[in-house]
């Protein structure tokens, strides 16, 4: 940078680089980022210890064999790449795989404290859509354990003083300065359209301020609350990503949403029991006879239809869960099998998934934290009784689009600026909020490890845009912040003043009530063309009203209504870009399932590509199938052709034990 | 989801005519100590309902039982699996997290339910008050491992399976707050870390890399505020929703304290 000092700015601030959310991808992020002497400005919307990664439950995946499978990086791309049927950028999945064993081992190091074997080593278990105990676990809070761990390293930095080029301390500043219940509200751009910094809310005392960075990250997680209510975190409402897609950021592969099989339904929340719970031998059936009244301990073996493994005898209740999610759907709702309800005389949605049979000891040790869930929020005790599951919104494949830079043999170029990079020069996304690394669907105990490998790369990308930088954000005029602030002041300024004086004003968490249901209705397991096209219709209406909103609330300490208003209509543009992206997607491909194409099925030919959506103005969404963007002052041209150079495409089928992988399939023979 | 609009995981839960009734400590601000009272609303009863689902409610409907139109109640949430402690509040007199508060079992015969925000903590705003003191003793008593860096080095140390099962439980502090505010000892005119923080000093003492910075962690509670200032009321231990050991890990530190104080000279 031709500058004096990297680290200190002219008029004596620091150099920061921001990284927006605090969970898994994020703190990694940071982590990189502090051991590359970058300090951080870490925003988030929830102290970060509190950040939606804690949900995470049964694992996170690592070919490290240590139970002599023979499982290797190699069949880990596989079965990722096959499981998300083959829209995932097949040399950031090789990346992934093969650095996960390394990550499992730091996380290790860091203090998580993951299940041991006898002789002491990590413990692992089976996942879905897989034949090999890849996932190393801490109980069943491995998400929250991983989190600690990470928010403990960063805590450390926290207390590490910042020096600048000459080794001089730099007073009173640390090396991570945090700024938590702050709200993400965009991104300042310069002159030439690169991000120099952000504006944000501080929602205790609801004051925006713009931040300037050298560059920034958005680590803001997934999208479930568009969906009402889902098995996220309620501050998973996509808000960061949705602002910074209004902004000029391509969006991508919006419309691969994933529904988890077993989650517990709730009036606030859908929570989730983890795919561990099968990992670790749990079943899943109705009664044979639709109308049994029995309790379903008296209901012998026999006649019970374990309906997973009869549809897919090769990976039985860990199929992948895109078709778990189908099969439950089917059974349950298509062929009204769920469990009879003898009060109304109905069959409910839900379907049993047992653990009875499994040893108490045993369960307590690596299950304990989802079965204290089921335990809490349901009180039935699952060591005992077989627990009433059914699908519920889990995680939002599609993101922001982010590139990756590889060599010929589809080696991930680590520290390239490219990696995780987003079309807007100086923006990079990672995590749940980008889209590339899981297809048309995800794998279980793939996504801790997406985040941290993501988080592991961007680090690095960041530093090095930085060093490219030819002019700082700290040096630019003030005015390009204030100018950022005052607009986002008066839009704020704009939601707690209008309609005030309307009659027939719209509540607006009764709006998000009803776009959850439209959105859960017709856009998640099943889509239907016409129900699409009436979803659309209803966005707009719900863009219509949201207008004539208004808030009850008009206190400038901590408004979380007028927070909500902002995110509503955040959400509304991203509903749009899910559903409008679903309608235009005319085949089958993983979690995305057209039960009029259910013959065709994937169609390759036409479908075998990205998503890529641009927003035009509100209820307008473009796509496109290439463009020109530019990174560390070099133009790139990207399309929306998937790198499928690794692992040939071919039909999945899970009926077979070993068809995720070659090498699986030897396995499945001896 | 579904194919009809009957379904009844998709529409919201229906009701059945039965309400719960909620009295609410609110204030605007902390510095508006006028705004101090107390309201009542009245809620849907829903089935398998928490109190989340009752203050989501209120957001849909802000009226008071009197019918005064008034704001929705602030309260911090999360993950509402009680596995991130955000939702901490005084239920009934009793600190908890809200999420895991169901109405059938707070409430059985309908009676009124009481909320309050924590008062070991700064108020922000109704039920929600600022901990960030536990973050700082997080900082205090430095709990971390000592890595020394993110490159590959290999796998960690072994483990037996029964350290695990022993570290484990004390890896699931939340930093709720439940144990602070139930403690006699802690409190904005008490310089005391409390029985989080101590844990976090007994779980990375006990952790094989973690331990060679035992006598370090040790350090930062051997003064002001430090493990001394336990009372011994075992508050602590009675509250924590994730049933941590936490009378056992005060006890634990205070015995390596001791040590320390008498021999430290000889160890260096």
């Amino acid at each position: 940078m031709a500058r004096t000092d990297a680290v200190r700015s002219e008029r004596g601030r620091v150099r920061r680089v921001i990284v927006v959310g605090g969970g898994l991808a994020g703190l990694m992020t940071v982590i990189k980022l502090c051991e590359a002497n970058v300090p951080v400005l870490l925003v988030s919307l929830v102290p970060v210890k509190r950040s939606n990664s804690v949900c995470a439950q049964g694992g996170i995946n690592a070919s490290v064999n240590t139970k002599g499978e023979g499982d290797s990086p190699r069949i880990h791309l596989e079965e990722t790449v096959y499981g998300g049927d083959f829209l995932a950028n097949q040399p950031l999945v090789k990346g992934m795989a093969e650095a996960a064993p390394g990550i499992v081992e730091l996380c290790d190091r860091m203090g998580v404290a993951f299940n041991r074997t006898p002789e002491g080593l990590l413990d692992f278990r089976r996942f879905g859509g897989s034949l090999f105990h890849r996932t190393a676990f801490a109980g069943a809070t491995t998400g929250q354990q991983l989190l600690y761990a990470l928010d403990e390293q960063v805590r450390r930095f926290e207390t590490a003083d910042v020096v600048d080029d000459k080794g001089v301390g730099v007073p009173g500043e640390k090396m991570v300065h945090k700024l938590e219940l702050w709200d993400f509200l965009g991104v300042v751009r310069d002159d030439n359209g690169v991000a120099v910094g952000i504006v944000a809310q501080d929602l205790r005392t609801m004051r925006i301020k713009a931040y300037a960075g050298d560059a920034v990250c958005l680590a803001t997680g997934g999208s479930g609350l568009v969906f009402g209510r889902s098995t996220n975190s309620v501050i998973c409402t996509g808000t960061a990503a949705s602002a910074v897609y209004q902004q000029g950021a391509i969006y991508a592969n919006g419309e691969f949403v994933q529904v988890h099989p077993t989650a517990i339904p709730g009036a606030d929340k859908l929570r989730l029991i983890s795919e561990s719970a099968r990992g670790e031998g749990g079943r899943v059936w109705v009664p044979k006879d639709a109308k049994d009244k029995r309790l379903p301990t008296s209901i012998p073996e026999k006649e019970r239809d374990y309906f997973l493994e009869r549809m897919y005898p090769g990976y039985g209740n860990l199929v992948s869960r895109d078709i778990a999610s189908r099969a439950l759907f089917q059974v349950a709702f298509h062929e009204g099998r769920g469990i009879f309800n003898a009060e109304t005389g109905e069959n409910e949605r839900e379907v049993y998934l047992d653990l009875t049979h499994l040893d108490r000891g045993t369960l307590a040790k690596k299950l304990s934290g989802i079965l204290e869930i089921y335990e809490k929020f349901v009180g039935e005790d699952p060591y005992t009784q077989p627990m009433r599951v059914f699908p519920a919104v889990h995680y939002s494949m599609g993101g922001l689009w982010v590139d990756y830079e590889a060599d010929s043999a589809g080696n991930i170029v680590v520290g390239s600026p490219r990696n995780q990079a987003t079309n807007i020069p100086g923006l990079y996304a990672v995590g749940e909020v980008d889209y590339q690394y899981h297809g048309a669907n995800r794998l279980g105990a793939n996504s801790l490890l997406s985040c941290l490998y993501g988080g592991s790369i961007t680090g690095p990308a960041v530093a090095s845009y930085r060093e490219a930088l030819a002019r700082s954000a700290f040096d630019l005029p003030g005015s390009v912040f204030e100018k950022a602030e005052a607009a986002e002041q008066e839009k704020f300024d704009g939601l707690l003043s209008q309609n005030q004086d309307a009659k027939d004003a719209e509540n607006p968490f009764l709006l998000h009530q009803e776009l959850g249901e439209t959105l859960l209705r017709d856009c998640t397991i099943e889509r239907h063309n016409d129900r699409l096209v009436e979803v659309l219709g209803k966005l707009d209406q719900l863009d219509e009203r949201l207008g004539r909103s208004k808030l009850s609330d008009q206190s400038l300490r901590m408004n979380q209504s007028a927070q909500f208003l902002r995110h509503l209509g955040n959400m509304l543009v991203l509903a749009r870009v899910i559903a409008q992206g679903a309608l235009n997607r005319d085949e089958c491909r993983g979690a995305h399932f057209k039960p009029e194409l259910e013959e065709q099925g994937r169609d390759d030919e036409n479908w075998l590509r990205t998503t890529l959506a641009v927003h035009e103005e509100r209820g307008e969404v473009k796509y496109i199938r290439e463009f020109d963007y530019e990174c560390a002052g070099k133009p790139v041209h990207v399309t929306d052709a998937v790198d499928t150079s690794l692992v040939k495409p071919r039909p999945r089928r899970y009926e077979q034990a070993g068809a995720a992988s070659a090498e699986a399939a030897k396995k499945a023979e001896s | 989801m579904a194919e009809d609009d009957k379904s009844t995981e998709t529409s919201a839960p229906a009701a059945s005519g039965r309400k719960v009734r909620l009295e609410i400590r609110r204030q605007d601000a902390p510095d508006k100590p006028r705004t101090r009272r107390w309201e009542e609303f009245e809620v849907d009863y829903l089935p398998r309902m928490n109190v989340i689902s009752a203050l989501m409610q209120i957001q849909k409907n802000p009226v008071t039982v009197d019918g005064k139109e008034v704001a929705p109640v602030a309260w911090e949430s999360s993950c509402l699996e009680e596995v991130c402690g955000a939702c901490t509040m005084v239920i009934n007199g009793r600190v908890r997290q809200s999420c895991s508060a169901l109405v059938d079992v707070i409430a059985p015969k309908g009676q009124t339910i009481v909320l309050e925000p924590m008062r070991k903590f700064p108020l922000v705003r109704d039920l929600v008050v600022d901990r960030s003191r536990m973050f700082e003793s997080l900082k205090r008593v430095k709990a971390w491992v000592e890595i020394d860096g993110t490159h590959a080095l290999g796998a960690g140390p072994r483990q037996s399976q029964e350290d695990q099962e022993a570290l484990y439980p004390l890896s699931r502090c939340m930093t709720c707050g439940c144990c602070l505010e139930a403690c006699p000892q802690y409190g904005e005119q008490s310089e005391f870390v409390g029985a989080a923080a101590l844990n976090q000093v007994r779980l990375f003492n006990s952790h094989p890399t973690g331990k060679l910075q035992k006598s370090q962690r040790l350090e930062t509670v051997m003064g002001p505020g430090g493990v001394a200032d336990c009372g011994k009321a075992q508050n602590c231990v009675e509250v924590c929703p994730v049933k941590i050991p936490l009378v056992d890990s005060i006890q634990h530190v205070a015995r390596d304290t001791s040590k320390r104080l008498l021999f430290g000279w000889l160890l260096g």
